[in-house]
């Protein structure tokens, strides 16, 4: 992993004779499967990079792409987003997030039009740099409002431990953390769902491990091959989801061994577990309620948690939607983004109506930015 | 209340939006309809062009603020045909500013200047009080005498060739680390620099150029995108040709930028006569400032007002206008 170079990742991992010949064994396996096969890429990194790599073109006719929830911040319902607009309104409050969660419109605008109305907003690469806007602004509450699956939330574990440790007394903490598995079992469940096999995150993997998807082949009977975000990758994990099927196996298996073991990042979960614990529910937009699907802090750091410090100022009753909206169905596999009477006319990524559209990695806004050129 | 983000200022969609509802909308008149990157005034025989810079940082691998102030407005002035010939220059000072610094700042724009065969004929001094701007902003106003007729971003047609003068993305990625303190490589800089000295040679080599554009805001997807709007034709390029140098690929896969929308200050497209393509490469490639020159696609008919883009593999997308503020993608 450590010797991997870029130029290895675009001559090796994109090399056009490389998916030409993936392909090739693919339609093989295609033809071999003889019926339809719905795959869904949990990952909002995986939808992403198949549309703007247009690998779906390449599929044979029996292989379909369902675009998973696993868009941080398409999932996060709109009062939650609403939550970061009013604590960045607070004369004195400095927002502190991650840059995906700048531009995404809650009910009263984005965190773009709070910093437009003077409010103090500021992403960061890495959370640990709250540490040093909060030491340049002692007169100011800094609050980091964390965002993300598995893969962001070691990083603000580290922040509330630094936090915790050197005793700072003014950084405070709003938590949207969601783990993966949970919506997983629920578009299973659900009637419609048409979901046969599922393409694993990467990067959520990196940190707990392949093991979190083994309920998937041992209770429903549903196969998981967890990749990596270059082409190459996802067509070499779909390979082998194919091959497992023709094979009748049903199991996890790693293409992005890389990275991914089973085990994963047994450090980063260690220092997850110490701060964090799961919320009874969360509400993830587009799906609905989910139990035991985030976290929050444990309760006794709640003095650190802005959520409860705050909690006259940020409601929580739900926003749903567009009526007209088919988010739900689309990440269910039982509707397409061009089957959307809003998609690409009132709904579009610069004024997104629903969750599909709002980041960049929302299978809406793939196929409105890239085209659905299949 | 609708109020203005960073987002208007992006040189993308939003940016085109604030432009054509406003701006357009109350100063209308046939010449500033052109949407040009330069007007052209007295008959055609003058271009006419004005830019503001804004910068953090003041000063910048590969340039700093001045040069860019000259640079920017000349080489709107030399993408119509123009050689640039007088420039106003105003600048807004906020209190406190070091004043060997703006010394630097104006040495730097006096030799870019000589460049160009330029010279500032008037100009502006405000100071401001402390808060009121970021440091110091600058405005450039340029004529420039166009030397060749018929350039338009309006008139491209199909089998028209279209080439890149250079690696794309520099100046973007470069501001960016900048801005960040993000240290990655020592090998990147801003591709900042005048353009007449190349366009004054491919002048004199009688290519026929159809349309001539500096990918500055927006990068090479927005110059693109107005082409394909502004003409009514469809612009297919060959993704694997266009020159991206492995410092900027790194640095948009680390932050998940395209290198289409990064900003460039001295890398353009040109669009010109299918006869004319190897001639102009091979001119551009004789020179340093265009060494990378290649040809990444054509103008079609396939899906009017859009650009696509195909890959090696044999898939196809669109490439976008970019839209919003430049952000680092993270999960």
């Amino acid at each position: 992993m450590s010797s991997l170079s870029l130029r290895e990742l675009y001559e090796g991992f994109r090399d056009p004779r490389t998916i030409r010949a993936l392909v090739k064994k693919i339609e093989i396996e295609a033809d071999k499967l003889g019926r339809d096969i719905h795959i869904m890429e949990v990952c909002g990194g995986h939808t992403h990079s198949i549309v703007k790599h247009g690998l779906h073109q390449l599929m044979p006719q029996n292989i379909h792409f369902i675009h998973g929830p696993g868009c941080p911040v398409c999932v996060l319902p709109k009062e939650r987003i609403d939550h970061a607009y009013r604590l960045a309104m607070q004369s004195d409050v400095i927002l502190v997030t991650l840059g995906d969660m700048i531009k995404v419109p809650g009910s009263k605008g984005s965190l773009q039009d709070a910093r437009a109305q003077g409010a103090d907003v500021r992403y960061v690469y890495s959370p640990l740099d709250t540490l040093r806007i909060a030491k340049e602004n002692p007169d100011k509450k800094v609050i980091f409002f964390a965002i993300g699956f598995e893969t962001t939330t070691p990083m603000t574990a580290a922040l509330v431990g630094h936090v915790i440790n050197e005793k700072i007394d003014n950084i405070f903490f709003h938590i949207n953390h969601i783990t993966v598995p949970e919506p997983m079992k629920v578009l299973l469940d659900a009637k419609r769902s048409k979901i046969d096999a599922f393409i694993g995150p990467s990067h959520v993997s990196v940190i707990s491990g392949a093991k979190i998807y083994k309920v998937f082949p041992e209770a429903y009977h549903t196969p998981v091959v967890v990749c990596g975000f270059e082409p190459v990758d996802i067509l070499e994990g779909i390979l082998m989801l194919l091959k497992q099927r023709n094979d009748n196996r049903c199991e996890v298996e790693i293409e992005y061994t890389r990275s991914v073991t089973p085990e994963g990042n047994l450090v980063a979960q260690k220092l997850i577990d110490t701060f964090f614990e799961k919320r009874n529910h969360f509400r993830w937009r587009g799906i609905g309620d989910i139990a035991q699907s985030a976290l929050q802090l444990r309760e006794e750091f709640a003095y650190l948690d802005a959520e409860k410090i705050y909690s006259d100022l940020l409601p929580n009753h739900q926003i749903d939607d567009h009526k007209q909206c088919i988010c739900g169905e689309i990440l269910m596999g039982a509707a397409n983004p061009c089957e959307c009477k809003l998609f690409g006319n009132a709904c579009t990524p610069s004024s997104p109506l629903g969750s599909c559209m709002v980041s960049s990695e929302g299978a809406c806004a793939a196929y409105y930015r890239y085209g659905n050129m299949r | 209340m609708k109020s203005i983000t960073l987002a208007h200022g992006n040189g993308g969609e939003e940016n085109g939006r604030l432009i054509e509802e406003l701006f357009y909308k109350h100063f209308h008149n046939p010449i500033l309809e052109q949407a040009e990157d330069a007007a052209l005034i007295e008959k055609g025989r003058l271009a006419f062009a004005t830019d503001s810079f804004t910068v953090t940082p003041l000063f910048f691998k590969g340039g700093d603020i001045g040069k860019l102030s000259i640079c920017g407005t000349c080489n709107d002035l030399a993408m119509m045909g123009a050689k640039p010939k007088y420039l106003t220059c105003a600048v807004i000072i906020e209190e406190g500013f070091e004043m060997p610094l703006l010394e630097k700042i104006v040495l730097s724009m006096r030799s870019e200047l000589e460049k160009n065969g330029a010279i500032i004929v008037s100009g502006d001094t405000k100071v401001v009080p402390k808060g009121s701007v970021d440091k110091l902003f600058i405005n450039t106003t340029g004529i420039g005498e166009i030397r060749y007729q018929g350039i338009s971003a309006n008139t491209l047609s199909p089998d028209d060739v279209i080439i890149i003068s250079n690696s794309i993305g520099k100046h973007g990625a470069t501001i960016f680390l900048e801005r960040e303190g993000m240290e990655f490589s020592t090998a990147l800089e801003s591709d900042c620099r005048s353009l007449w000295p190349v366009v004054e040679k491919l002048i004199e080599a009688n290519i026929r150029i159809k349309a001539m554009r500096d990918a500055t805001r927006g990068g090479i997807a927005a110059v693109l995108n107005e082409w394909a709007k502004q003409s009514d034709i469809c612009i297919e390029v060959e993704e694997e040709n266009v020159p991206v140098s492995p410092e900027v690929k790194g640095v948009c896969e680390l932050l998940g930028f395209e290198a289409f929308s990064l900003a460039n200050e001295g890398t353009f497209l040109i669009a010109v006569d299918p006869e004319d393509a190897l001639k102009t490469v091979e001119l551009l490639r004789s020179m340093e400032a265009s060494c990378m020159a290649k040809v990444i696609g054509k103008v079609t008919n396939r899906h009017p007002r859009k650009v696509l883009l195909k890959t090696p593999y044999g898939t196809t997308r669109f490439l976008e206008l970019p839209s919003g503020e430049l952000l680092p993608r993270i999960c």
